[in-house]
């Protein structure tokens, strides 16, 4: 019952009376919070802080992107409070913070699939782990190689400072193996953005991108995917990556600089529980409690 | 009374004096910011992974051949599209269109000069590269050329409202004199006016050159930023990667002091150099004009 309130009052923020009761139990100052990181995380973050914000007034929370290593880089030189990545920190990125007096602090927040995405024009359906990394290695440059039309492949992937880069560099063109040293083919095209990305695979036909589940639209075509060439072939959904089928899935976290207190650690622990991850849901991202979080749905 | 005009007079020309002299220590200071934070690559990469053909910096791949190659190819076609279109349209507005429809032509020329960037590149994006990968059926419309094309508009503004002022700046008399020694229209266009007003041109392209090589959110929105070596010709029709987006896009992602940091500012030099040497060149040829004209005077 006390949760149902709860949920009434992120709702309609109308409810003036029950947010002000809601504040008093706050700090009751005025607390400002600087988040920053991912892209793929940051219109989860900026919901996030819509929906906390409106249940305590006290708390400013002003949310950017710019990806996930300018958001560590951030958090090492002490510009924000909170860094979204969509990829844990690196050993170095670590050392360099502890340099500066940084410990940071992690948090698994989410859990994100990178979908495959092509032009809705293009005829092929599924891809294997080595056939993408072959793809983004530049060695398959027809799709005829893979089953589809005698057509050019277009590699489309993020900028070198996105953790979906880095991500889809280790699991993926590099298949996971950690002495492998092979790289991006250098006539893929690194765009600035997730909608870099979506506008040229909407409109080209020879076009293959990667992203996170939560930008895919319906205008674009999801290829299912397979960890070897035997299959299964699968296509990301919120159920496919909770039970492990889907191969391409990874978790997305906030760092903080040192244990979290005050507000910072509210919203954390804010971000943590079941109303919050419910909005991961509704985004397309996959919640981390998500047993918890569908007993919720159901009700 | 007469103490007092001196001294604002002595105020006024030593800030004046110190308005000229400071831009000469704002491009000093510069250059020594850039070496500063620059010249440490040198030691912490070989010269020859320097030269080396592949960018890859986050997996230490420093090579900075694509990327001048890449912004040479861009500067270069965005200057073969706008000198010559640029310098007809300023001959046409100063020379030949009638006064009212110049009267409203260099206004809104003008006007397109201030368009910001971005909405170029925005409209770059949806919807000259998907016309220019169907018309020329390109893998991908996000080319070298695409960028080549949105940089010429940008720098047509620019040329076109400096030539024009230079062109108009040629004293009537001559027009006068070459039509009254029975010149052509056209022959006095491009045998008198033109050549009289050469230096002013010069800036102009020069100007609009300088606008090209150092845009960058353009660049970066509509060249696929793939950072491949240009090797051959049809290079113009694939994507190519550029010093500035370079710069812009990975500066924001790297540690201050790291190796990737110092290579960055290796390009800001790079950058630094070419602009230098274009303008070293110019104002060579434009001392050199006027001496001749000179000696012709005399």
């Amino acid at each position: 019952m006390l949760f149902a309130t709860c949920l009434l009052m992120v709702l309609s923020p109308l409810l003036t009376a029950c947010d002000a009761s809601q504040a008093d139990a706050a700090s009751g100052a005025q607390a400002a919070i600087e988040n920053k990181g991912s892209d793929t995380m940051v219109n989860l973050a900026l919901a996030w802080a819509e929906a906390y914000q409106s249940q305590q007034p006290d708390v400013r929370l002003s949310v950017t992107g710019g990806g996930s290593g300018t958001g560590i880089a951030a958090l090492i030189n002490g510009t924000v409070d909170i860094a979204n990545a969509s990829r844990a920190i690196k050993a170095e990125e670590r050392q360099k913070a502890e340099a500066n007096g940084i410990e940071p602090v992690e948090f698994v927040v989410a859990r994100d699939a990178i979908a495959i995405v092509v032009n809705p024009a293009n005829p092929v359906n599924q891809l294997s782990l080595p056939q993408l990394s072959a793809i983004y290695r530049g060695e398959i440059t027809n799709w005829r190689e893979v089953g589809g039309e005698d057509r050019p492949i277009v590699l489309l992937s993020r900028e070198t400072n996105s953790g979906t880069h880095v991500f889809f560099l280790e699991h993926i063109v590099r298949l996971g193996e950690k002495d492998n040293k092979d790289l991006f083919s250098p006539d893929t095209l690194l765009m600035p953005s997730s909608e870099g990305i979506s506008t040229e695979v909407r409109q080209n036909p020879n076009a293959i991108g990667y992203d996170g589940l939560g930008y895919v639209t319906p205008d674009m075509k999801t290829v299912a995917v397979a960890a070897t060439d035997d299959g299964p072939y699968v296509l990301p959904t919120i159920a496919t990556v909770n039970d492990q089928s889907y191969p391409i899935a990874r978790d997305l976290y906030m760092y903080t600089r040192g244990e979290p207190a005050g507000a910072i650690k509210e919203y954390i622990d804010w971000v943590l529980s079941p109303e919050a991850q419910r909005i991961v849901a509704q985004l397309g991202f996959v919640p981390i409690k998500s047993d918890f979080v569908t007993a919720l749905i159901s009700k | 009374m007469k103490l007092k005009v001196n001294w604002i007079e002595l105020i006024i020309e030593s800030l004046i004096r110190a308005t000229g002299y400071s831009a000469i220590l704002f491009v000093v200071l510069i250059l020594i910011f850039l070496l500063r934070e620059g010249l440490p690559a040198f030691g912490e990469v070989k010269l020859e992974a320097l030269f080396g053909e592949r960018w890859y910096p986050t997996e230490g791949h420093f090579g900075l051949l694509p990327l001048i190659g890449g912004s040479l190819i861009v500067t270069l076609g965005a200057a073969a599209i706008a000198v010559p279109f640029g310098l007809a349209t300023a001959v046409f507005i100063a020379e030949v269109a009638p006064r009212w429809v110049r009267e409203v032509l260099k206004p809104l020329i003008e006007i397109l000069g201030g368009l910001p960037s971005v909405v170029l590149g925005f409209m770059g994006m949806l919807v000259l590269a998907p016309f220019i990968r169907t018309t020329l059926n390109t893998p991908t419309g996000l080319t070298a050329f695409t960028g080549s094309l949105l940089l010429a508009g940008m720098a047509l503004p620019t040329l076109v409202s400096v030539a024009e002022d230079a062109l108009d700046s040629v004293p009537r008399s001559y027009r006068d004199a070459a039509l009254a020694l029975g010149a052509t229209q056209w022959q006095t266009i491009w045998r008198v006016t033109v050549p009289a007003a050469r230096s002013g041109i010069l800036t102009a392209i020069m100007l609009g050159i300088g606008r090209a090589i150092g845009e960058t959110m353009t660049v970066m929105m509509v060249t696929g930023n793939a950072a491949r070596m240009p090797t051959s010709l049809n290079a113009l029709f694939l994507p190519v990667r550029t010093m500035t987006a370079t710069i812009a896009a990975e500066m924001g992602e790297v540690a201050n002091g790291s190796t990737h940091y110092h290579v960055l500012f290796t390009i800001g030099i790079v950058l630094f150099l070419i602009s230098f040497v274009v303008n070293l060149t110019a104002s060579a040829v434009v001392f050199r004009q006027k001496k001749r004209s000179q000696r012709l005077l005399s």
